[in-house]
């Protein structure tokens, strides 16, 4: 099999969880796998799961002349797969890159399997409501991987790394970047996503959602697209057909009747704790553990419990 | 100014969707469609564009024939003409092949800017406008939450995970619109009696092969049963044991 390029995000110079899990679904191929990054001095050795790097030079500014200068990676290296994750830069980036090389590409991979010297992808249809087996006869595979899906390597990756240029002109680029105003991560990033609905009450209730998120420490929170609607939330938080698809370890739906279109958002999570009044809101349906009550008043019990927990840890 | 919104019939967002006998393509009996919703934000915005610059608003989609209800309906909001590139097999057309269809469409048409959604609720690829602005070698900004065009260039506000990028552009563009650009009127019955003498114009997709094939569609595998484990606050403790002793996350 020829060997699969995967871009590598970077933040602080050190590579990015989903790109490390983007690295772990390449090598788990069996092809030879080659981390690229914008980022000249940065750190090749994290790059666990590569066996080669490139640093790219130059303005990384513009996702047009970056795509252009990983498109021409795949082809100096002869390539025969280009992966990312599916995370803001990357569902940008590699559909540009696929365009370079007249591939088709697939989003969003929940799985990705060699076949001989073939690639197979698995991802999701309609938010999840069907799960589609694709084959490509593209010279290229190109794809991106959902976040939490896929697993890192445990290797380290290599010492030394290649150098090429982004040379483009660019036809677009960032002039700004305004970062979030809290540290929160990103619904569909977060290991652990607590999720509220219309059950909350009033928007100022969320705060209960939040305080459970900071005694987690490793969670966020979610919304119902009812609540996004409603204006009580920002759609950045929206899970859904109409939102994000996630993925976490431990997802609680708290309020949220469960929709289908939510459900299709979810469903893929690990453990899903539903908390509800209505003991016959379809949340429960897909729900591991569910909880009937108001979250009101269960919330506060549940976050003193997660504190302490915690505090032992 | 030439504005062109790209549009997509969807499977209703609301709806059951089950795989045929075989299990390779959707059964699609009793399924009902819309238009998909991030394609709103992107006729509103075309609208929006040509009430700002004047100009025209063509209304662009590949898909059935049986699509035409859904794209009156974009008439009906302001745009001005409609094109329909029929193409029956929505669902095993690969993106690389629709993308190629609509940059040979917009290159035709001179487009300068077009609208896309940020991703179609059906095949969730969010590939398709990055695809068409490289394949025409123009600008592409994705996931644009506002949006200021001038005469030849534009400066867009994306939003990432992290945070919110502004982008500066030029034209011609491909946009696609995430929540948040704006807010998608409601058509009206003046709206809906002119969209019926608008121009429409349908002619058969000219589509490359396709390189992607469907191995097997399968429905996601059934959740094992949960259960209730109690009522109010009193249900905390069981929960957290179970957490932590039977589902070992925390």
């Amino acid at each position: 099999m020829k060997p699969i390029l995967v871009f590598v995000e970077l933040t602080a110079g050190a590579p990015r969880r989903a790109s490390l899990e983007a690295l772990g679904a390449a090598r788990a191929t069996g092809a030879e796998t080659i981390a690229i990054f914008a980022g000249e001095g940065s750190n090749s050795a994290a790059c666990s799961g590569a066996q080669k790097a490139i640093a790219l030079s130059g303005d990384a500014s513009s996702s047009d002349a970056l795509a252009s200068a990983l498109a021409e990676a795949v082809k100096s290296n002869d390539c025969g797969g280009f992966m990312a994750a599916a995370s803001s830069a990357g569902r940008d980036l590699a559909p540009r890159v696929a365009a370079h090389l007249d591939a088709v590409l697939f989003s969003d991979c929940i799985g990705i399997t060699a076949v001989g010297d073939q690639l197979n992808a698995r991802r999701p249809w309609l938010a999840g409501k069907v799960i589609a087996d694709l084959a490509s006869n593209a010279s290229v595979f190109c794809a991106t991987t959902r976040l939490n899906v896929f697993t890192s390597s445990e290797e380290a990756g290599p010492d030394t790394c290649d150098a090429a240029a982004i040379s483009a002109e660019p036809k677009a680029r960032v002039v700004s970047v305004e970062a979030k105003a809290s540290a929160q991560l990103d619904v569909q990033e977060a290991p652990v996503v607590i999720s509220g609905g219309r059950g909350m009450g009033e928007p100022e209730q969320f705060s209960l959602l939040e305080g459970l998120a900071a005694a987690f420490g490793n969670a966020t929170v979610g919304a119902s697209r009812a609540v996004v609607d409603a204006g009580w939330r920002p759609h950045a938080e929206q899970v859904g057909q109409t939102g994000k698809t996630v993925s976490p370890q431990l997802y609680f739906a708290v309020g949220i009747s469960g929709a289908i279109q939510h459900l299709a958002g979810m469903r893929t999570s690990g453990v899903i704790v539903a908390i509800n009044k209505d003991a016959e809101a379809p949340i429960f349906k897909v729900a591991d553990y569910g909880i009937v009550g108001d979250a009101l008043e269960i919330l506060p019990v549940l976050t003193e419990a997660i504190q302490k927990i915690k505090a032992e840890a | 100014m030439n504005i062109v919104a790209c549009v997509k019939r969807v499977p209703n967002t609301e709806a059951v969707v089950k795989v045929a006998d075989g299990g390779t393509s959707l059964d699609e009996s009793g399924l009902s469609y819309m238009i998909s919703f991030y394609d709103e934000l992107a006729i509103e915005e075309a609208v929006r564009t040509k009430e700002a610059h004047g100009g025209e608003v063509t209304v662009l989609t590949l898909g059935p024939s049986e699509g035409t209800k859904e794209i009156r309906e974009c008439l009906a909001k302001g745009g001005d003409r409609a094109e329909l590139l029929a193409d029956s097999n929505w669902l095993s057309r690969d993106c690389r092949a629709s993308a190629k269809a609509l940059a040979a469409k917009l290159s035709d048409l001179g487009a300068d800017v077009a609208f896309m959604g940020r991703v179609a609720t059906d095949r969730d690829n969010a590939a398709v406008g990055p695809m068409v602005a490289t394949y025409l070698g123009w600008a592409c900004v994705t996931d644009v939450v506002s949006l200021e065009i001038a005469e030849d260039k534009g400066t867009a506000r994306r939003e990432t995970e992290t945070g919110i990028e502004t982008i500066e552009f030029s034209l011609p563009a491909v946009i696609t619109c995430n929540k948040g650009l704006n807010e998608p009127r409601y058509s009206n019955l003046k709206g809906i009696m002119a969209a019926k003498k608008k121009p429409f114009e349908e002619s058969p997709a000219e589509l490359v092969d396709n390189q992607a094939s469907v191995i097997a569609l399968t429905p996601p595998s059934p959740r094992a049963e949960g259960r209730i484990l109690g009522t109010g606050p009193d249900a905390v403790p069981v929960l957290i044991d179970a957490l932590r002793n039977e589902a070992k996350v925390i």
